[in-house]
C-alpha cells in the first residue's frame, strides 16, 4: 500500500493560504459582531427592564 | 506545458478574495452618502430615539445599501467588464467569483433588514426591504438594460434612505421624508446624464441605453436642465414647511441656482471639451450640492440641541 501521493489535487500557493485565513478571520469577526450587536440591541431597546423579569 | 483543466479547476475553485475586495463590493462611497442621508431623516423626525439604536439603525441601513450593491455588481458583472468605470471592480476582474458576491449580498440584505427591524420598527425594516428590492430587482435587473429612464425611476431606490431614517424613529412616513424622498429623486437624472454623456462609448459598448445614447443631444441637455429647474421649488421646500432654517433655505436656494447654472453650462457648450468640461462641472457640483443641503438641515439641527441645552444648563 502506498501513501496517498502529495501532488494529488489542488494546493493552495501561500498567498492563497493568507488570503483564506484573512477571509476566516473577518468572518469570524463578523460573526462575533453580530453577537455583539444582538447583545446591544437587547439591552438598550429592554433597558433597566431586563433585570426585572419574573422568572 | 501548462495543464488548462487545473488551470480552470483553480480559478473556480479556489477563491482568491481578500476581505477588502468583499468591502468594495459594498460600494463604500456610495454608503457613505446612503448613511449622511438616513441619518438626516432620523434626526429630524419627531420623537426620540435612543443614540445607540440610532446608531444601529444607520449601520443597518448602510449594510442594506451596501448589499444591494453587491447584488447589483453580482448581475451586472458582465457589463462591469467592458466598461472603463467599472473594469477593476472584485467580480470582472476575477477577484471575487459572482457565486460569493451573490452569497454575500443576500446574506447582509436579509441580516441588515431583521437587525433594522428588530432595533427599531418593522415599517423601518420593510422600507429597507423594500429600497433593497427595488435597486436590486426593479433597477438592476429590469430597467437599467431596457430603457433611458433607468436611472429616473431607479432612482427612487436612492432617495429612500431618509424615509426610512424617518421611519425608524417614527415608525410611520410623513410628508416632510416625501420631500427629502423628491429632492434625491429629482437630483439623480442631472448628476447621472453628466456622467453619461461624458461615458457615452462606454455605455455604448455595454449595451446600456442611457438617455444621452439613445436621444438626441439637444433633448438630453434640455432634460437635465428641466429636472434642475424643478429641483429648486423642491429644494427650498424644506424651508417654506418649516423643516428647514435660513442656514438651509439659503443653501438650497443657491445650490438649485448653480445646478441650473451648470446645465445651462452643458445645453450651451458647441464643442466636445465645453461640452465634458461642463458635464464635469454639474457631475461634482451635484454631489457637492446633495451634501450641502443634508449638511445645512444637519448643522441647523446639532445647533438646535446645542442650544437647546445650553439653555437648560443655563436655566
Amino acid at each position: 500500500m502506498s501513501a496517498p501521493q502529495d501532488t494529488e489535487g489542488l494546493r493552495l500557493t501561500d498567498e492563497e493560504k493568507a488570503r483564506r485565513a484573512r477571509r476566516n478571520k473577518a468572518i469570524g469577526f463578523g460573526v462575533a459582531g453580530l453577537c455583539l450587536l444582538f447583545y446591544v440591541i437587547t439591552v438598550f431597546k429592554m433597558g433597566p427592564a431586563i433585570l426585572s423579569r419574573p422568572m | 506545458m501548462s495543464d488548462l483543466g487545473a488551470d480552470i479547476r483553480r480559478e473556480t475553485l479556489i477563491s482568491n478574495a481578500d476581505p477588502l475586495d468583499f468591502l468594495s463590493l459594498l460600494k463604500p462611497r456610495v454608503m457613505s452618502l446612503v448613511v449622511f442621508t438616513a441619518l438626516v431623516g432620523m434626526v429630524l423626525a419627531p420623537g426620540a430615539i435612543h443614540p445607540v439604536i440610532g446608531l444601529i439603525a444607520v449601520f443597518a441601513i448602510a449594510v442594506g445599501a451596501g448589499a444591494s450593491g453587491a447584488l447589483n455588481m453580482w448581475y451586472d458583472a458582465d457589463i462591469d467588464a467592458v466598461m472603463g468605470r467599472t473594469a477593476k471592480r472584485p467580480i470582472p476582474s476575477g477577484r471575487v467569483q459572482p457565486g460569493e458576491a451573490l452569497s454575500f449580498g443576500m446574506i447582509l440584505s436579509v441580516l441588515s433588514v431583521m437587525v433594522l427591524g428588530l432595533a427599531t420598527n418593522w415599517v423601518a425594516g420593510g422600507l429597507l426591504a423594500f429600497t433593497i428590492f427595488f435597486y436590486v430587482v426593479i433597477y438592476t435587473m429590469g430597467l437599467k438594460r431596457r430603457t433611458a429612464q433607468n436611472i429616473v425611476i431607479g432612482g427612487a431606490a436612492g432617495a429612500l434612505p431618509p424615509v426610512v431614517g424617518w421611519a425608524a424613529v417614527t415608525g410611520g412616513v410623513a410628508i416632510e421624508p416625501m420631500i427629502l424622498f423628491s429632492i434625491i429623486f429629482l437630483w439623480t437624472p442631472p448628476h447621472f446624464w453628466a456622467l453619461a454623456i461624458v461615458r457615452k462609448e462606454d455605455y455604448a459598448r455595454a449595451g446600456v441605453p442611457m438617455l444621452p445614447n439613445v436621444a438626441s443631444d439637444r433633448n438630453t441637455r434640455l432634460q437635465i436642465l428641466l429636472y434642475s429647474l424643478l429641483l429648486i421649488p423642491f429644494g427650498v421646500a424644506p424651508f417654506f414647511m418649516g423643516f428647514g432654517g435660513w442656514l438651509y433655505g439659503a443653501t438650497a436656494l443657491v445650490g438649485g441656482v448653480m445646478m441650473v447654472w451648470w446645465s445651462i453650462g452643458i445645453l450651451r457648450a458647441d464643442d466636445e471639451g465645453k461640452l465634458k468640461k461642463a458635464c464635469w462641472s454639474l457631475f461634482g457640483g451635484s454631489i457637492l450640492y446633495l451634501f450641502a443641503v443634508f449638511a445645512a438641515l444637519l448643522l441647523e439641527w446639532a445647533g438646535g440641541l446645542a442650544w437647546a441645552l445650553l439653555r437648560g444648563s443655563l436655566a
